[in-house]
């Protein structure tokens, strides 16, 4: 090695000067060129920085989207950043990176409710107000969490769809999950407490667990059709499970008889809304989810609300606020998709 | 550096070729100091807030992992072997310490301790299949890349571990002192260097493996026991990337099968891009720190200009094909002017330099 470097060497080290050089220039340029807001709003008080589970993720999209017009109407810098895996240590660094910038504040779907923790007290150390939505952190590491549905919620919609669609009388059934998933079943027992105190008509059959897997949940889609010959509706709570229903039901012969509904997204249903498989089902609306997000934030930052209980805000076109116990604003009851609405949404 | 000036004093040419300092200067290692510097300069005065009292202490946190496993890896990659399942070590050191504090309630540093451990035995596992059965260690480290990660991600699941004590993942956060921007991980770090510095600089084993990586069959012939060599390398590579896993584990608060996913890549390109040969024989520790802390600052300084993670990794990407690739280019370049230079001169060419005792080198080739 001794022989062959010398004079290479010093060339090696022209070559990665220049390289240094170029790479330098190229960084001043996008600098320059997109410098109005990461050099002057790379950090400062009136930036607010989405931080989802992970970037490319269509449901992510369509709150961030929300949030990026609801923070541009308030005069706001909108940011958007994130891991390309959702895993907490890959989210880290840019909790990181928001602290070091002094932004205003970081609006975060928590890949883990306590291993991002210590990051986001530093980020709040450093003056970053900091909201969670869709996925929470542990209460007690952030100033607010904007939850986008109750249990309560989900299970009051789900019974009232599946009423109205049958006419609130008939036999129906649950297709449920995995049979130990811990929100799947308290959801269930709301709903059966529902069924029973309003509605008397209404019998449910069984509830059924497809596992969250496609197959299984289809073939017990199956099992319930030819089981219960008078069934008059199904309802699944998983995104999973009424997708697969909807596919069998689709090209069965009870298409259109057996009502299905539950909780659902809209790209996975599109079809069976258009086919008239299903009337109805429903979910929150991630981009009301975003924009009221994106309007705690600014609360917090202007110093309107402090995270305590009873504090309310006003957060536009979605109407007053208030913060309920445990610093969580509750986004309101869950959004009804069908075939007048699920064009207007992609994820 | 050092490794040819005894051989060259017993003959008759000078012990070196060149003055001091441009022996110093007129390095790969040097050249990516130089680097650093430069962009670290730059970033200090054009990036914004990256003069901010976080941004060192953030960026040593992120980048002690990388630190810690590139010591043992460069002694790896200089015996011409590399190991690419350092990453899933970290994950499966991760899970076990999770498991162990979780479920066996085991405390942190009894956990640390059989963490490690688990991390030499992984290590020799690849040790004994590259040195002793003689296997490509790209094949073997690829294979227990996939094994070990796997291990990792069955005992665990996809569920995580994150109930660690506060006291454990304060201290892997803490700084050395209140107000520095050096956290507290810096010091095993500091004594780890100091260890494979000496290990690989200044002693008879250091000098084997640098035999090692230019030819082993010389090296074999002049008395080091390459295979011992090699498999002792593996065995604290493994348990070095288990103690960054415990590391890894604290400072992020949650053990997951997951962690540290293709953290191989990030210690390999700062190795290479610290000046060592991929193909064995040269590199030199400082070098390889400079490239981890070059890694660390381009990461932190893109990061504050909001560039997204594809980009910050295309820039590093390029960073080290073009490193890898300049000296294979200049020394091709070097040679062609030189042949250029005896034709025009019309004369022989000067009889053949003077090799290495140890020659002929695996390198051959790439020598003019």
């Amino acid at each position: 090695m001794k022989f062959r470097t010398r004079r290479a060497t010093a060339l090696v080290s022209v070559a990665l000067a220049a390289g240094l050089a170029l790479s330098a220039c190229n960084s001043k340029n996008d600098s320059a060129s997109d410098g109005g807001n990461s050099s002057g709003g790379g950090g400062g008080k009136n930036t607010y920085v989405f931080l989802p589970k992970n970037l490319g993720n269509p449901y992510f999209d369509t709150s961030d989207k929300a949030g990026q017009k609801a923070v541009e109407s308030f005069g706001g810098k909108y940011q958007e950043v994130g891991p390309d895996k959702g895993t907490p240590d890959a989210q880290v660094p840019f909790i990181n990176t928001a602290a070091q910038q002094g932004v205003g504040a970081l609006i975060i779907s928590a890949d883990d409710p306590k291993a991002i923790c210590d990051a986001v007290g530093q980020a709040r150390d450093a003056g970053v107000k900091v909201v969670t939505f869709d996925s929470d952190t542990s209460p007690d590491c952030r100033d607010l969490f904007i939850n986008q549905a109750t249990a309560d919620g989900i299970a009051k919609v789900e019974v009232d769809m599946i009423a109205e669609q049958i006419g609130d009388s008939g036999e129906i059934a649950i297709l449920s999950a995995a049979a130990n998933a811990t929100n799947q079943n308290a959801w269930i027992d709301m709903m059966k407490k529902d069924l029973a105190d309003n509605h008397p008509n209404i019998k449910l059959d069984d509830v059924v667990y497809g596992d969250d897997d496609d197959q299984t949940s289809f073939d017990k889609t199956a099992a319930l059709l030819s089981s219960y010959p008078n069934l008059k509706g199904i309802i699944s709570p998983t995104t999973v499970g009424i997708a697969a229903a909807a596919r069998y039901l689709s090209t069965s012969d009870a298409k259109g008889k057996v009502a299905l509904t539950g909780l659902g997204t809209p790209n996975q249903m599109r079809d069976y809304v258009k086919d008239g498989t299903v009337k109805e089902f429903a979910l929150w609306n991630p981009a009301d989810l975003g924009t009221l997000a994106a309007y705690a934030a600014k609360a917090l930052v202007d110093g309107d609300i402090t995270g305590k209980e009873g504090d309310s805000f006003d957060a536009g076109d979605l109407g007053s606020f208030t913060v309920g116990a445990d610093a969580t604003v509750l986004l309101g009851d869950p959004f009804k998709y069908n075939a007048d609405n699920i064009d207007q949404f992609n994820f | 550096m050092a490794t040819t000036t005894r051989a060259a004093a017993v003959r008759t040419y000078p012990a070196h070729a060149h003055t001091w300092w441009r022996r110093v200067l007129m390095t790969r290692e040097s050249a990516v100091i130089a680097l650093l510097v430069l962009v670290y300069a730059y970033s200090y005065g054009n990036v914004p807030n990256f003069d901010g009292p976080l941004t060192l202490y953030f960026l040593f946190l992120d980048i002690a992992p990388i630190l810690l496993i590139a010591l043992p890896m460069t002694l790896v990659i200089v015996t011409g072997e590399i190991d690419l399942s350092v990453a899933s070590v970290v994950g499966l050191s991760s899970v076990l310490v999770g498991r162990l504090h979780h479920d066996a309630g085991l405390s942190i540093p009894v956990a640390l301790v059989l963490a490690v451990l688990l991390g030499a035995v992984c290590g020799a596992v690849n040790g004994f299949l590259v040195a002793y059965v003689g296997l490509p260690s790209l094949a073997v480290t690829i294979g227990t890349l996939a094994l070990y990660r796997g291990v990792a991600v069955g005992l665990l699941g996809t569920q995580a571990v994150t109930d660690f004590p506060q006291k454990w993942t304060r201290l892997a956060q803490d700084r050395i002192a209140d107000g520095s921007s050096y956290p507290v991980i810096l010091v095993p770090f500091v004594l780890l260097l100091i260890g494979f510095a000496w290990l690989l600089h200044f002693t008879p084993f250091g000098r084997g493996v640098f035999q090692v990586g230019l030819n082993d069959e010389a090296a074999h012939f002049s008395g080091v026991d390459v295979e011992l060599t090699k498999f002792w390398l593996f065995v604290l590579c493994g348990a070095v990337s288990a103690f960054a896993g415990v590391y890894y584990t604290l400072r992020y608060g949650s053990a997951r099968g997951d962690n540290a996913t293709g953290l191989e890549l990030q210690v390999i390109a700062a190795v290479l891009l610290g000046g060592v040969s991929i193909f064995g024989g040269r590199g030199a520790l400082h070098g390889v720190v400079a490239g981890v802390l070059l890694i660390g600052v381009i990461q932190s300084a893109m990061r504050l200009e909001n560039y997204t993670v594809n980009v910050i990794n295309i820039v590093i990407g390029t960073l080290l094909v073009l490193s890898v690739m300049s000296s294979v280019v200049t020394t091709s370049l070097l040679a062609r002017l030189r042949s250029l230079a005896r034709t025009r001169a019309g004369g022989t060419p000067p009889p053949g330099r003077p090799r290495e005792a140890a020659s002929p080198s695996t390198r051959e080739r790439q020598q003019p």
